[in-house]
């Protein structure tokens, strides 16, 4: 029950982007498409779980002083990983995120999951931790994205969802679109916590 | 016992002004704009108007139903900014722009941050730049002319002006002028005279130009603005800050061959022209978004002309008048900090 628990806590209740307002520079950068969002959330997922395994498993080895920049040698080794397969399978979506694929090493979901819960639990806890923030990361990413690319775009995954007759609204697409969306998503949240 | 030997904390005297005189009061002194923009644009521009009207006040009316706070739509402050969202429209566009934009201005703008008082921006504008950034071309392009077929103010054009000039409203002919792959700089020379002719700006005054609804006749602007002067709901400094830094500063650097090279009447021009009347008496002078100290509120106007000259000189837009006033509202938690007056007694240190 707990590790289901540990599993799930990524999703709602601990959502890493509405609750815990952890990388948001990537999530307000990269969800102008649903396309994007996906591409985005799986590879801080695969980031996400593979460095809370190496971290949990050599959480004994780290003196202390020095475990941040020990965090981020794992962390950045995953992430060369993602970017060259990434480069290699799909090359559209890792031309579209650009910048941003390198930029998880310093994503701050990756290093406070290693940070609060890798470095203090088991390998079996910190795989589903990494899972279920992973997932909660691009369940977010997807929302936003979705939301962002049908008022935008009149589009969903790049199919026309709306009437031809929808005039697009282009700031949805762009940067101020990004905040105010996703401010009022963490808005409902709130309130919804509040209830 | 008697009332005069009250205790009662200050202030001890106290006028009967509340916030529904004051906002009906500024859509009176909008109603002379309101009937001009009627005059050039047809009755469009009315319907325009009504239209943003209606929906600032229903969405209002709704999200104060939603939160269970007192319905406050009589107090008049939602049809404000449902007259100054429609200003700020285009009159070609088509019905849902100034629906959009007040469904924003009130929800977005206004009661996401508690209503009113709250707002940080002042909502009307932040609808406009919300519009302008989502349907640029409906808020831009296809300017219509005035029942009097005047689009840029200029009479006696050369014939062999270009297409750009001849579609542009009074500010877009200005930037056109100032980029040389547009207009060669002879041309520019011939159209800088027509702009800063005594006729063009006649024609600005009275509002026989292109441009969005509101905007269009200083004269009936200037009448509503004199009103609420008078009312002393606003102010002079704003506006007189405002529009003495537009001034200068388009005498110094508005001429298109270098320093001092303008006329003396092109800094009139440029008052006279877009949305500067409109803005620096109607939208500055916002009292939830301006400065509460005297000395602030000359510093905001200035912040607003240097901005607005700015964005019409050097940016990328023809006019800058909103966003530079957007702009100037982020500042003033700052300005209001510094300009503090010193209290009664207070001995310099």
């Amino acid at each position: 029950m707990s590790r289901m628990n540990e599993f799930t806590k990524g999703f709602i209740k601990e959502n890493p982007v509405f609750i815990m307002a952890l990388g948001l520079c990537p999530t307000l950068a990269v969800t102008s498409s649903v396309m994007n969002a996906i591409g985005m959330g799986l590879a801080a997922t695969f980031v996400l779980v593979f460095s809370n395994i190496f971290i949990s498993l050599i959480k004994g080895f780290i003196p202390d002083k020095i475990r941040i920049p020990a965090f981020i040698v794992v962390i950045a080794s995953f992430v060369t990983i993602v970017d060259m397969v990434m480069h290699a399978y799909s090359p559209e979506i890792h031309k579209s995120l650009g910048i941003f694929i390198p930029l998880i090493v310093v994503n701050c979901i990756i290093l406070g999951r290693a940070e609060a819960f890798a470095s203090k639990n088991n390998v079996m806890n910190s795989i589903l931790d990494g899972f279920g923030m992973g997932l909660g990361f691009t369940l977010a990413l997807v929302v936003i994205g979705g939301i962002r690319e049908v008022l935008g775009a009149g589009q969903f995954l790049g199919f026309n969802v709306l009437p031809s007759s929808y005039q697009p609204m282009l700031v949805a697409i762009l940067a101020p679109g990004a905040f105010i969306v996703m401010g009022l998503l963490m808005g409902m949240m709130n309130l919804k916590k509040k209830k | 016992m008697s009332n005069v030997y009250a205790v009662s904390a200050a202030p001890h005297l106290k006028q009967k002004i509340s916030v529904s005189s004051v906002m009906w009061q500024v859509v009176g002194a909008m109603v002379p704009a309101l009937i001009a923009g009627i005059v050039f644009f047809g009755i469009q521009a009315l319907l325009l108007t009504l239209y943003g009207v209606f929906a600032a006040v229903i969405t209002e009316m709704l999200i104060q139903r939603w939160r269970g706070i007192p319905i406050s739509v009589k107090d008049g402050s939602a049809v404000v900014t449902g007259i100054l969202v429609s200003f700020n429209i285009n009159s070609a566009a088509p019905w849902w722009i100034p629906v959009v934009g007040a469904v924003f201005a009130i929800a977005i703008g206004k009661q996401i941050f508690g209503g009113l008082g709250h707002n940080p921006f002042n909502p009307a504008l932040l609808a406009r730049a919300f519009l302008m950034a989502s349907w640029p071309t409906l808020m831009t392009a296809g300017w219509l002319p005035t029942k009097f077929n005047s689009i840029n103010g200029l009479a006696n054009l050369p014939d062999n002006v270009p297409a750009i000039v001849t579609s542009a409203t009074p500010l877009g002919v200005a930037k056109a002028l100032r980029s040389a792959t547009q207009i060669d700089p002879e041309m520019a020379n011939v159209i800088m005279n027509k702009l800063a002719n005594m006729d063009t700006i006649l024609n600005l005054f009275w509002g026989n130009v292109g441009g969005v609804i509101g905007e269009v006749s200083a004269a009936a602007l200037l009448i509503g603005a004199a009103y609420l002067a008078y009312k002393r709901i606003i102010e002079w400094r704003i506006p007189v800050s405002y529009i003495a830094t537009v001034f200068i500063l388009v005498f110094i650097f508005g001429g298109v061959n270098g320093l001092f090279s303008a006329s003396l009447l092109l800094p009139i021009f440029h008052i006279f022209a877009g949305g500067l009347i409109l803005g620096a008496f109607f939208m500055a002078t916002d009292m939830v978004t301006s400065p509460v100290t005297k000395r602030g509120r000359i510093i905001f106007g200035i912040g607003c002309g240097v901005l607005t000259i700015v964005i019409r000189l050097v940016g990328g837009y023809p006019e800058g008048v909103s966003y530079s006033i957007l702009l100037m509202n982020i500042a003033v938690p700052l300005i209001d900090r510094y300009t503090v007056p010193k209290p009664f007694g207070e001995v310099k240190k």
